[in-house]
């Protein structure tokens, strides 16, 4: 998809909410593309890092949350560390990645937020993360069953997975997730 | 500095009670050695990850305050986070709720607990560097481990971003080569000390972590390491549980184990190999170590 601009989108809220959701100015990117440089999944990547950037400011948002790269980023906070005009881009994922949930945008890499989605529900059941029961819900979310089998035996092998899950601050965690959405639901 | 701090809060996370056990072990077993005194509140809870800011920004800073303010309520103000991840996350929710005054009302809304924010947020390596003074050294260390050649992979999260983590240089980071270093141990110069194994991403887009491993392991071959000491329960399970997949994708053979800086600290130190919990490793470490003089 290429940058179309239209003055539907400088005048969209995009940028705007883009900007709440992570703090950080993307017009102050000159487009030196370092982020892309150092970029460590950026071959994988369908829209460059720095064209992300510049799509923001200008309002593309069917560019940025139906591309692979918002999923993609590991946010491993090269691109952040490294930017001479100390934008955030990694920032700038997240709230992508927000904006994208929150509207319902067809994911581009469906499984990076169904494994996010899981990971948040199962904190939701046991406060802390119970891989067993995380990796068994995330095959019913993307249908791979035999992904990884081979690998999950060994590692129970090795007692690398624990067997039981724990419920930790059962209802404090319930009662804080619940507030939160409350919270977020309001500010929508 | 014989006044440091020696009674330290402890935040050991998910993974260091599953994946990452063996760096809960090993962890434990050199702050033994060293006379620090850990004290770890009963409820703390996961610290979000990567799942948590990638969907919530509320969420993202809540779970570690909850967790926080447990420490801070039972009177702990320096607590040890050995997982690279509750460590960023920790760090970056305490970053964020002191520059952003509205999510700091939030956060303390949903929260449900009081946090003044007042804690320090500290990883092993800032903690055995301050007590690992030579004297010390000479005193604890007792077994000599000529035979290893380790690169030191500090990963992402410990160093990035600096304004937040404020630890060590963040493309170039030393402190787990000085510290490894002081007992012996001979580290080697690399260009992958900070480069990305793909996270999360291992779940999902396991090619990618593939790819990530096989770039990592093979600079770690090319400069000559036989191990890779790591600091972080993601970039182990990473670069130890897929590089059979690695090396069966791209036809070679690295054999490299991934060790936990902790795991050789307490070989050092005289801790006995099978209270270091090398047999949950799937590259087995065991005929590096056999090369080690008794």
């Amino acid at each position: 998809m290429e940058l179309a601009v239209t003055k539907e989108c400088i005048r969209g809220d995009f940028a705007r909410k883009v900007l709440e959701e992570s703090g950080t100015n993307v017009n102050l990117c000159f487009q030196c593309k370092k982020c892309t440089a150092g970029c460590p999944i950026a071959y994988e990547m369908d829209v460059m890092p720095s064209k992300i950037i510049h799509a923001v400011r200008l309002g593309q948002k069917d560019l940025v949350l139906n591309s692979k790269t918002i999923w993609l980023c590991a946010s491993c906070e090269t691109c952040t560390t490294r930017c001479p005009q100390d934008v955030d881009i990694a920032k700038v994922m997240d709230a992508a990645r927000i904006v994208a949930l929150r509207e319902g945008v067809e994911p581009k890499e469906p499984e990076i937020p169904a494994f996010a989605r899981t990971m948040v529900r199962n904190i939701w059941w046991h406060g802390r993360t119970f891989e067993l029961g995380m990796i068994g819900r995330l095959k019913l979310a993307t249908g791979q069953f035999l992904k990884d089998t081979g690998l999950g035996m060994k590692m129970l092998w090795h007692g690398k997975l624990s067997l039981l899950p724990s419920f930790t601050d059962f209802f404090g965690v319930k009662g804080m997730m619940a507030r939160i959405k409350k919270k977020e639901a309001e500010k929508k | 500095m014989t006044d440091a701090k020696t009674t330290f809060g402890y935040y050991p996370g998910c993974s260091l009670h599953s994946t990452g056990a063996e760096y809960d072990i090993s962890f434990k077993a050199v702050c033994e050695k060293l006379g620090i005194e850990l004290q770890e509140p009963k409820g703390w809870i996961c610290c979000g990850a990567t799942a948590g800011h990638m969907t919530s920004k509320l969420l993202a800073a809540a779970l570690p305050v909850r967790t926080m303010s447990l420490y801070e309520q039972a009177g702990i103000s320096d607590i040890v986070v050995p997982c690279a991840a509750c460590y960023a996350r920790c760090k970056a929710a305490l970053h964020e709720t002191a520059h952003d005054k509205e999510l700091k009302k939030d956060v303390d809304e949903v929260v449900g607990r009081p946090f003044a924010g007042k804690v320090k947020i500290l990883n092993p390596l800032e903690v055995f560097i301050n007590l690992l003074t030579p004297e010390k050294v000479k005193t604890l260390v007792t077994k000599p481990l000529t035979q290893m050649k380790v690169v030191c992979y500090y990963g992402c999260l410990l160093t990035r971003p600096p304004k937040v983590m404020q630890f060590d240089v963040c493309e170039y980071p030393m402190s787990m080569d000085k510290i490894l270093r002081a007992v012996g141990i001979k580290t080697l110069d690399w260009s992958y000390k900070t480069d990305c194994c793909g996270g999360s991403l291992a779940l999902t887009r396991t090619d990618i972590v593939v790819k990530l491993a096989r770039d990592i392991l093979e600079e770690a071959r090319a400069v000559g390491a036989n191990a890779i000491a790591v600091a972080c329960p993601l970039c182990h399970a990473n670069l130890d549980t897929r590089q059979t997949e690695v090396e069966e994708k791209y036809a070679t053979t690295y054999n490299i184990p991934i060790l936990y800086f902790t795991q050789l600290l307490g070989l050092a130190f005289g801790v006995p190999a099978e209270d270091l919990a090398f047999k949950k490793h799937l590259v087995s470490p065991e005929p590096l170590l056999a090369g080690t003089p008794a």
